[in-house]
């Protein structure tokens, strides 16, 4: 077992690498998040192959959420995801109103506009779950105010 | 530090504890394989940003050291371990206590000089190589150098300067993993009357 606290540090290292590796070679803010969320891409690969390994197949795209919803964020983030809505046409909502990574940052709109690179990763977590659930995805993150956010999953129809 | 008071000599043989585990500290353990794949994706963008392995080994142990230039600050919050009156005590409360605390693991003390100013970590398992394999084109790379940033950032927030680094790793061949930590100097600090 790791401790969080670890973890948390390591993912504020990321983000400073990546960022101050942009300022030498002029790399726009879109191609900054897209390196931290290819990492999360990574990540996320390997921990779904963890976590799967024990249970049975899923039933349908809905059964894969949930999946994602309470199992995946409950041993990654301690906690299961609040609220998951979708237009059952390929769109899901999955929203955390205390996410794990902001809520050291604030609780409000202050530094708002740094939470998108606190959740770069996580997108790509989320991405590479799905997509080796079988699931092609496209996902955005969106806030409002801290420590809540929301999670978009586009399924890519393949 | 009042605790310190009734410290004696005899606390050398005494026994580190883990902190009482309050309900806010088993919320504190996570997934170690969350922060095991993490650390993998993050030599591998290094390892693709940079041409050679010393500039990856070197730019671990930055990141490490500010990491463990704020991980200290957690560590003694939530340890409620003291001052150390030595190094030998320095070294048990790294192994018995923050590396338990950390990465779940306690590695042993040994090799001391005969001075008492430099002594090894030996690593048995170490949770950051857990899904590695080194290429052969990376026989250079000391993987796991953040450690050694962590360990050089979070001493130096107690006024030590040591110097750490990998003597043994398992992943280039070697039995076990070895930590060697040297105890440079100890840095001076003007501390306020009464502070003592």
């Amino acid at each position: 077992m790791a401790d969080e606290a670890l973890f948390q540090f390591l993912h504020n290292e990321l983000i400073q690498y990546v960022y101050k590796s942009a300022e030498h070679g002029e790399m726009e803010n879109g191609r900054c998040i897209t390196k931290l969320e290819n990492m999360g891409f990574r990540v996320g690969q390997g921990l779904i192959e963890r976590f799967t390994r024990d249970t049975a197949r899923f039933k349908d795209e809905l059964d894969v959420m949930k999946f994602v919803c309470k199992d995946f964020w409950t041993s990654v983030f301690k906690k299961q995801i609040d609220n998951l809505r979708t237009n059952h046409q390929g769109i899901y909502v999955l929203q955390d109103n205390k996410f794990r990574l902001l809520t050291q940052l604030s609780t409000g709109k202050q530094y708002l506009e740094h939470a998108p690179k606190y959740l770069a990763f996580t997108c790509g977590l989320v991405r590479g779950g799905l997509a080796n659930l079988g699931v092609k995805s496209i996902v955005t993150a969106e806030v409002s105010v801290m420590p809540a956010c929301k999670f978009q999953v586009m399924i890519q129809k393949m | 530090m009042s605790r310190q008071s009734n410290r004696t000599t005899e606390s050398k043989k005494m026994l580190w504890y883990l902190p009482f585990i309050s309900a806010s500290a088993s919320m504190h353990r996570m997934n170690s394989e969350l922060f095991t794949l993490t650390y993998g994706a993050l030599v591998t963008q290094l390892c693709k940003d940079y041409e050679n392995d010393e500039e990856v080994n070197k730019q671990l142990d930055k990141m490490g050291y500010n990491i463990g230039v704020r991980l200290i600050e957690d560590f003694l919050a939530r340890s409620s371990v003291g001052r150390c009156h030595d190094f030998r005590e320095t070294a048990d409360v790294i192994a018995k206590v923050a590396f338990k605390m950390y990465l779940g693991i306690t590695p042993s003390v040994t090799n001391w000089s005969p001075a008492g100013d430099e002594f090894s970590l030996i690593l048995e398992s170490n949770p950051l190589v857990d899904f590695v394999e080194l290429p052969d084109n990376h026989s250079t790379l000391v993987y796991s150098n953040l450690l050694c940033g962590v360990l050089r950032g979070a001493l130096e927030m107690v006024q030590m300067a040591v110097d750490v680094r990998f003597a043994q790793d398992t992943l280039r061949g070697d039995n076990v993993t070895e930590i060697r930590m040297k105890f440079i100097k100890r840095i001076e600090e003007n501390l306020p009357a009464g502070d003592e």
